[in-house]
């Protein structure tokens, strides 16, 4: 057995709601980091992606969150039972986290120096000139040019990229064995995406950081991770290495989420693979396997909740679904569906295309 | 309606179109102090029945071309020339009826959806304001609009907070559809969609297109979704579009660094493809639209910028190829990307 840096364990986190029901957001999740590993956690919204890392933070409101059951083992220690005293030195210093919106995270009041020098102070006990030393050193790393100058600015003074890589140096002041990124680059464009990425992988590899790294951008994922864990309904749905989940989806929402963006380097396909429907309400959600009402796979049996076991042969490959979506007949069975469903909507456009169009609307310009 | 319209082929043709935006000082004797240059002297024709895709980063002016070719902004100069009317001039009546054959959809169909209005007379709000159809017309017509964008005509009464982000966008295309447009500006209409929403309401889109011989005018930062649903591709960087070309000829043969480096940092959802690629990354931010670089605006992050390019701004021409244009003096280096 590996040892672990990160364990969480049938980790459930509920949320109450006014009207007495529990949004269960995370419902019973099971995954684990290596040291210096990249984990991705990719989903839509909603799939409770985000209220993992929040957990593993201990970050989750209580009220109206609460933690239902499981357990989060770091370098030994079980997270959820951990002093909220204890917790405080493990956050900020083992286990580090950047957020989407660098707008919304940095304090507007301080200058960019002292939010960096204020972890080194609190975790690594410098001294206030050491620390500044320190954070000026940690701008040089980060990328910020002319960082004499810019450590006495404020946030506003910095662009959308310029934040995010402010709030890497925050990240990094304590040196943490684990980084968890949350959609770090989704407010970014494209080519400042790059560049943060890049700048997150070169960081991890050269101080041996472990990465859980959250996103619904599969070409992220592709480019970054080593390992992803695919999330639906506030359930881990499909686990396995990069190259293998890209190349040999096992879950019928993998396989859906892959064919359905476009590549910028294919060519244009006639039409989309869709996955139908949207996800459900996870306060009522449904029996069985979340995904049963959306998926072409689907049978009698999907009605009780499949394990999250390993593929025959395959121990690093596991899948929560009964079907063998690789077998030829259960494709034929989905693709028959599928078709059906797109002759059915074909034929329900054109059909309220005619309507619309005898439509005669007094005043309407002939 | 549109079956007599066979013989013009160009159905919008933009012309040397400017949309400056002055900065003021001072609050009762304001004087303006400066420009942002959001669109800065852009020409580009769609094709009726064609899709022409609109990229660029934020803050490009992709948005304010929109916005201002259904005149929400009054142009500083140029021309929206639409079936050979110039949109640019036109006031009052005559602006109004233009504007029915001239629709939008937006990005977050969360705040272009009143939550006070149900989704029925937000749909039919376009045909109050027109004076088109009686009453029961209106609804009639409105059911059939919800149908057609896979939504069901019971749901006429409901509010839209009862409805997905997809479901609202759709709801959103039934009301652009809803007094026969034949031009449609969609601006980041799946941006805010989750990756499965998303494939639905582009195949929609699509759908609607050959059903209605629409034409679309689609504005994405998302290189990959505009590749899927465009003829034709205009890049904008800083208020210029410093390309436009065919779809496919762009990306296999682009001819301006800038979007060399744009289709070199969109992540492919493939890891062999992503461990073998070269990614351009370049270097900073977009500079400020209201300092604007001197000669080619790209010169500041380009990897092939010589003096040249700091002095003097390089035309937007015809290149080689089939219809592709490029404003970058060395269009004829650039090599194609190593995917």
């Amino acid at each position: 057995m590996a040892e672990y840096l990160l364990e969480v364990q049938d980790l459930k986190t509920y949320f109450r709601t006014k009207g007495g029901g529990r949004v269960r957001a995370v419902d019973g999740v099971n995954f684990a980091v290596l040291p210096g590993e990249k984990v991705a956690l990719v989903g839509e919204s909603g799939c409770g992606k985000s209220v993992t890392a929040l957990s593993i933070m201990r970050l989750v409101a209580q009220p109206p969150g609460e933690y239902a059951g499981g357990s989060i083992i770091f370098e030994d220690q079980d997270l959820l039972e951990l002093p909220e005293r204890e917790m405080r030195k493990i956050r900020g210093g083992r286990i580090a986290m950047i957020f989407q919106d660098p707008m919304t995270s940095l304090n507007p009041t301080m200058t960019i120096g002292k939010q960096i020098a204020e972890g080194l102070q609190i975790h690594l006990k410098l001294s206030e000139r050491e620390a500044h030393k320190r954070a000026l050193s940690l701008l040089e790393q980060v990328g910020i040019p002319a960082a004499a100058e810019r450590v006495n600015s404020y946030p506003h003074q910095f662009s959308g990229g310029m934040r995010q890589r402010v709030m890497i140096a925050i990240a990094l002041a304590s040196n943490p064995k684990l980084l968890i990124a949350d959609e770090p680059t989704t407010a970014l464009d494209v080519t400042v995406q790059a560049q943060i990425l890049e700048l997150i992988s070169a960081i991890c590899k050269e101080f041996g950081t472990a990465l859980i790294l959250i996103t619904h951008d599969l070409g992220v994922v592709a480019g970054m991770a080593d390992r992803v864990v695919v999330m639906y309904a506030g359930k881990v749905v499909e686990e396995a290495p990069t190259d293998e989940l890209f190349a040999n989806p096992r879950h019928p929402y993998t396989l859906g989420l892959l064919s359905s963006v476009p590549r910028v380097d294919e060519k244009r396909q006639a039409e989309l693979r869709t996955i139908e429907g949207a996800p459900p309400n996870l306060l009522h959600p449904p029996a069985g396997c979340p995904f049963r009402p959306r998926c072409y796979f689907a049978r009698a049996i999907c009605h009780t909740m499949p394990p999250l076991d390993p593929l025959a042969g395959r121990p690093l490959h596991r899948k929560a679904c009964w079907p063998d979506i690789s077998d030829p007949k259960e494709q034929a069975y989905a693709e028959r569906r599928r078709l059906a469903r797109i002759e059915g909507q074909k034929a329900a456009i054109s059909e309220a295309a005619s309507g619309i169009r005898s439509l005669e609307l007094e005043g309407e310009r002939k | 309606m549109t079956d007599t319209l066979v013989a013009s082929k160009t159905l919008l043709d933009i012309r040397n179109l400017k949309m400056y935006f002055p900065l003021t000082r001072g609050i009762v004797f304001q004087r303006t102090v400066g420009y942002v240059r959001a669109v800065d002297d852009i020409t580009f024709s769609i094709e009726r029945g064609q899709t022409l895709g609109l990229v660029g980063e934020s803050g490009s002016g992709k948005t304010t071309i929109g916005r201002t070719i259904v005149r929400l902004y009054k142009p500083t100069s140029g021309e929206i020339l639409f079936e050979n009317v110039d949109l640019a001039t036109l006031e009052g009546v005559q602006l109004r009826r233009m504007r029915r054959r001239v629709q939008m959809v937006f990005q977050d169909p969360y705040a272009s959806l009143n939550p006070r209005y149900t989704i029925g007379s937000l749909i039919a709000e376009p045909m109050h304001i027109h004076h088109i159809g009686t009453s029961q017309q209106i609804r009639e017509k409105t059911e059939e609009l919800l149908r057609v964008v896979g939504l069901r005509p019971e749901y006429i009464d409901r509010y839209p907070h009862e409805f997905s982000g997809g479901q609202r966008q759709r709801i959103a295309v039934a009301r652009a559809l809803s007094i026969n447009p034949e031009f449609i500006i969609a601006d980041e209409p799946v941006s805010a969609l989750d990756v499965s929403v998303r494939a639905q309401v582009l195949n929609l889109l699509q759908r609607l297109q050959k059903q209605f011989n629409l034409t679309y005018l689609f504005v994405s930062h998302d290189l990959s979704v505009v590749r899927h649903v465009a003829d034709r591709i205009a890049v904008m960087y800083l208020g210029k579009i410093v390309e436009l070309a065919d779809r496919d000829e762009l990306y296999a043969a682009p001819k301006h660094p800038y979007t060399k480096a744009l289709l070199s940092a969109v992540p492919i959802p493939d890891p062999k493809v992503e461990r073998k690629r070269h990614r351009i990354i370049l270097a900073g931010d977009l500079p400020s639209p209201i300092n604007i670089p001197s000669g080619c605006r790209f010169h500041t992050r380009c990897p092939m910028a010589q003096q040249i390019c700091r002095e003097v701004e390089p035309p937007f021409e015809l290149k080689e190829g089939h219809e592709h244009y490029s404003a970058c003096h060395f269009a004829a280096q650039v090599t194609p990307l190593t995917m």
